[in-house]
């Protein structure tokens, strides 16, 4: 099949994959550069690098970042595990209506996200910091776990639960022997998908914290705004680095080596 | 502990209900606490008259919606649309060909996909910078023309629309590739093949036979490129200009600096009227395509 696509074709998509990657290169290039104000290429160098562990706000960001992406990834992991479980394996009364609110946080954009929860938080007089990022996070992240998890769930050959059944295990052991292992690779998928979305997290972050929470990237956002020096293709680049890596994780967990008893 | 094991599976056996929503209600409650909630309040606070100090005050007005029709906020609106409508109409143009590409490439498939997926999974802030990077004065696209002499001072690509729609379209190009390659992929080859042999010419299979195959994968494409391109606030806050303004842009204004909370709300809440408007359209289009597969 390949051989019969036309050459405009061909040409086009390479043009297109040439837009997608070539900033993001040009960025990871310019952050070992040695000149500061210049795009002129002049010498290799690490200074950047150096120069941001010198930076207490990024160290900080990075450390609120981590608390944040750690607690609101174990939260919705567990809690959007637990609806895809019941919404893939049961029929129940107002299913069709869950299934439409999981929906929501989907499609909804998340400047509306962040202004409504602000307007909640501060209606309520729950103070602004680490907890309503934290929250915030776990709102906006628990739909696209449950998307994930069902995907796996719905994968899955049921029959081995049933011969467990069958051999004399009750529904507790079955769901921890025979359930979860098999499901592990989708939780895993979505729990790093959780932690992806609220370590970039901006925009939503951005109105739900308060004084001395700020995040990674609300950092590099005031880097960028001030548009100042190389340190910002560094931070990017190791940004970067870091959520290759957890895509990388995630795809292997998804893709590769389907557990015994999946169909293929 | 064996004994409130045995307890749980009695009480879990008897009944079935109550084990459904032991696994939802915890997941649930957060939803409709920390976004339905809000979402109605906020809707709430629109059709209310803002207070002195922020906030609002006790009563009831439609104040904040009649603001739209003046004509700045007219503008600002119709623009947001059209912005978002080119934006999708482009993504479809590049991302349609690329995603066919993808799916007939053989053993080039998953190398070419993952190149879809990591910008997909790239943080779109540093993705933003990177457009900057590139366009800015003393970037790299203006450096190059001047070293080879094809222009003399820097010309202005930053804080343009052409920069705002750039930055859009990389931004998410890739939600309009996944479903379109998605539904390519599921394609039954032999439908191809049965409209070769009946005498179908290549255009003619490509427009009768493959696009209206792909159409769910394409229109759910447009609505993933639409949906955030309507409520997107960091692309023209960074690349556009003041005259670049979104209705994002307008709600964040409304919240950060002119602390109009009321008129924030209504202009988040046409955003979000505008999203369900899309999303309803996709879903009729969707069945619809559903019935003319058949």
């Amino acid at each position: 099949m390949g051989s019969r696509l036309p050459k405009w074709l061909i040409a086009l998509t390479a043009l297109v994959y040439f837009f997608l990657h070539l900033p993001i290169f040009v960025l990871v290039a310019f952050s070992f550069n040695a000149s500061k104000f210049s795009v002129e290429w002049t010498s290799f160098t690490f200074q950047w690098y150096r120069r941001l562990l010198e930076r207490g706000d990024i160290l900080r960001g990075l450390r609120a970042s981590l608390i944040v992406g750690a607690i609101s990834t174990v939260v919705s992991t567990l809690l959007g595990t637990l609806i895809a479980l019941a919404v893939g394996r049961h029929r129940f009364r107002g299913r069709t209506l869950m299934e439409g609110l999981l929906y929501v946080p989907v499609v909804t954009p998340e400047i509306v996200v962040g202004i409504s929860l602000l307007i909640l938080f501060v209606l309520i007089g729950f103070p602004l910091g680490l907890g309503t990022i934290v929250v915030a996070h776990v709102a906006f992240s628990i739909s696209f776990v449950v998307i994930v998890v069902l995907a796996r769930l719905e994968g899955m050959d049921r029959t081995l639960e049933e011969a467990a059944m069958i051999l004399g295990a009750d529904e507790i052991t079955t769901f921890w022997r025979i359930t979860v292992p098999q499901l592990l690779p989708g939780i895993m998928a979505g729990a790093l998908l959780a932690f992806t979305m609220s370590f970039d997290d901006y925009v939503i972050t951005s109105f739900v914290s308060g004084p001395g929470s700020t995040t990674l990237p609300m950092v590099v956002y005031s880097m960028v705004r001030k548009n100042i020096e190389p340190s910002i293709n560094a931070i990017s680049t190791i940004i970067l680095v870091l959520t290759t890596l957890l895509l990388y994780l995630s795809e292997r967990l998804t893709r590769e080596r389907p557990l015994p008893g999946t169909r293929a | 502990m064996a004994g409130v094991r045995e307890r749980a599976l009695a009480w879990l056996y008897h009944r079935p209900t109550a084990k459904v929503w032991s696994l939802l209600s915890p997941g649930i409650l957060w939803l409709l606490l920390f976004f339905l909630v809000p979402l109605l309040i906020m809707f709430a606070y629109s059709l209310m008259p803002r207070g002195t100090y922020g906030g609002v005050e006790a009563g009831f007005t439609l104040e904040h919606y009649r603001r739209f029709f003046e004509k700045i906020y007219l503008a600002i609106l119709s623009r947001t649309f059209f912005v978002s409508l080119l934006c999708t109409t482009i993504c479809l143009l590049l991302g349609y060909p690329v995603a066919y590409v993808i799916a007939r490439s053989g053993k080039w498939k998953s190398l070419l996909m993952f190149l879809v997926v990591l910008p997909f999974w790239t943080s779109f802030l540093v993705r933003t910078f990177a457009m900057i990077f590139l366009m800015r004065d003393t970037g790299l696209i203006n450096s190059v023309l001047l070293k080879l002499g094809l222009i003399s001072h820097p010309i202005a690509i930053l804080y343009t629309p052409f920069a705002v729609m750039t930055g859009l379209v990389y931004g998410f190009l890739p939600f309009m590739i996944l479903p379109i390659y998605a539904s390519l992929e599921k394609l039954d080859l032999s439908l191809l093949e049965a409209a070769e042999v009946l005498g179908a010419r290549p255009v003619a299979r490509f427009w009768r036979v493959t696009l209206p195959l792909s159409l769910p994968g394409l229109v759910a494409g447009c609505l993933l490129v639409f949906i955030p391109a309507l409520g997107s606030f960091l692309t023209s806050d960074l690349l556009g200009g003041a005259k670049e303004m979104m209705i994002g842009n307008l709600v964040q204004n409304q919240f950060a600096s002119a602390r109009n909370w009321p008129f924030g709300s209504a202009a988040s809440f046409i955003v979000m009227a505008l999203v369900l408007l899309a999303v309803v359209t996709y879903l009729r289009v969707k069945d619809r395509a559903a019935d003319g597969g058949r």
